[in-house]
């Protein structure tokens, strides 16, 4: 729990791993680019004070995160969004058995998602019924850019993608999370495309699709398709670092969610280890939209608390005490949200 | 002829800024991208950057080949080079170029179609992002401004946000003349006066993905590359990095 000025927040951070991406599990030269890549995220946009070393960067280990999640008290729940890049890594990317050990060990703070491939086939199908079941999954994380042989993609339309959604809706998989952000991915198309969510979101009207990094670099695309999609919701993993170096765009980020899906469908997400959340946090609760932005209504206090922890405690029925609940925003389903609190509310 | 060479070496400058990535809306020359340029009697070698490795393949092989085709068409250059480094798809890439085998002949089975179709999709969205750029300022001047009646002649002549939206619309073909509606949907339509507030708020959030998008690849530049910023020219201002300046009242 995080305190401030007399206010308690419930924290869940939707989005970490626990990656190890050491030169020894490194498998090729993409391992190495991915790893740096990251690296140079870090490096953008984190307060100096914040900025690791390259080799605290490449691993950290369960008893490290365990320390930058919880040891200062800030976060209360954190959940694994693993990505596999078998491609790239020996033995992955994110450390499944370790994760899901540790998820173990602590099941008040940690929830472990695991993730599927449908390009795995058949065996894949039957391998998802058995992590569902081993690994109590009430969510998983879709990597629609990795790579697998001679494939560098997939879609969540591809016909064997809907075969896994109908499995995870079977053995009660709610919450699905989507990289859409930064992919690697040669389509003839958009790499960034999100109109693949918009298909199966429509199909699968039982399934939370959560859309890591709010669909940047497509912002737009992504607030068009949530706003239609009731059961779309923003992660702001990659998204929220920007509070820091670029507070006005960080500001118009938050301001065009809050218009476009509301705040009921907004979530926090550090990314660690991409960037600890306690900094996060810290600047997320100090933070407001500037005045001379009059086409956003400011932040409030709830807005922050739900954003912060509440949204995603409800999608993972995770215990909340009972005085740090509220009630959900009577927002339409479908639609622009803050309609009048737009400057052109008056056109 | 070795007098000749600085002149060419600028003439190939010249031509690189016309290359544009294509999502920011910003030409290479400007973004830094250009690592260097070598010439060798009428032989000319220029070398890409980009911010990260995992840049989107499409993006990069576009910016390469517009960049060996506007180099190309320089007077005086007989043999072309255009090399991208440090990226995952460099070695492809490049044997592509080299090879001549166009974007289908190098990615293979995973690019089915050409890449027009995603050059025409951002060419629709930097319109719509100068179009917010627009008439935005006008909002913040006047919020009684009716927005679905403004025309192209009810823009300031003299700004550059009014400029550059008009070369955006001639680019694509939209009217430019001063009776012309300056809202559009992205298809070059009308909207209803009804529909005027949600178009203008899409392209609010074009615009905001554009600029965020510049902000993230320039800085991730400078940290992939230090020392890269010299390389870089301050966004135009027609396209301010930092927009939304006028202040204007407050909140409650």
């Amino acid at each position: 729990m995080y305190r401030k000025d007399g206010e308690d927040y419930f924290i869940v951070d939707a989005h970490i791993a626990l990656w190890d991406a050491r030169p020894e599990n490194q498998r090729n030269i993409h391992g190495k680019q991915f790893i740096d890549c990251f690296y140079d995220y870090h490096r953008n946009l984190s307060p100096e004070p914040e900025v690791w070393s390259y080799e605290e960067y490449l691993y950290q280990g369960g008893e490290r995160l365990m320390r930058d999640m919880f040891a200062d008290g800030v976060v209360d729940h954190a959940i694994f969004q693993p990505a596999r890049l078998a491609e790239f890594y020996h033995r992955g990317f994110g450390q499944t058995e370790e994760a899901f050990a540790l998820a173990q060990a602590h099941p008040d703070k940690l929830t472990y998602n695991h993730y599927w491939d449908p390009r795995d086939g058949e065996n894949g199908l039957d391998e998802l019924r058995r992590n569902a079941e081993r690994m109590q999954l009430k969510g998983v994380k879709l990597y629609t850019a990795d790579w697998h042989g001679e494939s560098r993609g997939w879609k969540l339309t591809d016909p064997m993608a809907y075969r896994y959604l109908e499995v995870c809706r079977e053995v009660g998989i709610r919450n699905i999370h989507v990289h859409k952000g930064p992919t690697i991915r040669p389509l003839d198309r958009d790499a960034f495309d999100v109109a693949d969510v918009d298909h199966v979101a429509t199909d699968f009207t039982d399934l939370t699709f959560v859309v890591e990094h709010c669909g940047l670099p497509r912002l737009e695309d992504f607030c068009w398709i949530a706003t239609q999609e009731p059961n779309v919701v923003a992660g702001l993993a990659v998204a929220i670092p920007f509070i820091h170096t670029r507070p006005r765009y960080f500001a118009q980020i938050m301001g065009e969610l809050l218009y476009w899906i509301g705040e009921d469908r907004i979530l926090f997400s550090s990314d660690y280890a991409l960037w600890t959340p306690q900094w996060l946090v810290e600047k997320f609760v100090d933070f407001q939209i500037p005045e001379d932005m009059a086409e956003y209504a400011p932040l409030s206090t709830e807005v922050k608390k739900k954003v912060l922890g509440l949204n995603a405690a409800k999608l993972y029925d995770l215990p909340v005490p009972e005085h740090l609940r509220l009630p959900d925003a009577p927002e339409t389903a479908t639609g622009p949200r803050q309609p009048d609190a737009a400057d052109l509310a008056t056109v | 002829m070795t007098a000749v060479l600085p002149d060419l070496a600028a003439a190939v400058r010249a031509a690189l800024t016309t290359v544009v990535d294509p999502e920011l809306d910003e030409p290479v020359t400007d973004l830094g991208f250009v690592r260097s340029i070598s010439v060798t009697g009428d032989v000319v070698e220029v070398h890409l950057r980009l911010p990260t490795s995992f840049c989107a393949p499409n993006f990069a092989w576009l910016m390469v080949s517009d960049a060996h085709d506007a180099v190309s068409a320089v007077p005086g250059v007989a043999r072309v080079v255009v090399e991208l480094d440090d990226h995952h798809d460099s070695d492809l890439i490049n044997r592509g170029m080299a090879a001549g085998v166009g974007y289908r002949g190098t990615f293979g089975h995973e690019a089915e179609d050409s890449l027009d179709e995603l050059r025409a999709i951002f060419a629709r969205k930097a319109h719509t992002a100068a179009m917010e750029r627009a008439v935005t300022p006008l909002l913040r001047t006047d919020p009684a401004v009716d927005v679905a009646a403004l025309t192209v002649g009810d823009l300031p002549a003299g700004e550059r946000t009014t400029a550059a939206l008009l070369r955006r619309r001639a680019a694509l073909g939209l009217p430019v003349d001063d009776g012309a509606p300056v809202l559009l949907h992205p298809d070059g339509t009308r909207p209803a006066p009804a529909e005027a507030p949600l178009v203008l708020r899409r392209a609010r959030s074009v615009r905001i993905s554009v600029d965020g998008n510049a902000h993230f690849c320039r800085g991730l530049l400078r940290t992939r590359y230090p020392g890269s910023g010299t390389d870089q020219t301050p966004r135009p201002e027609d396209r301010p990095l930092i927009p939304l300046t006028v202040s204007k009242g407050s909140h409650p």
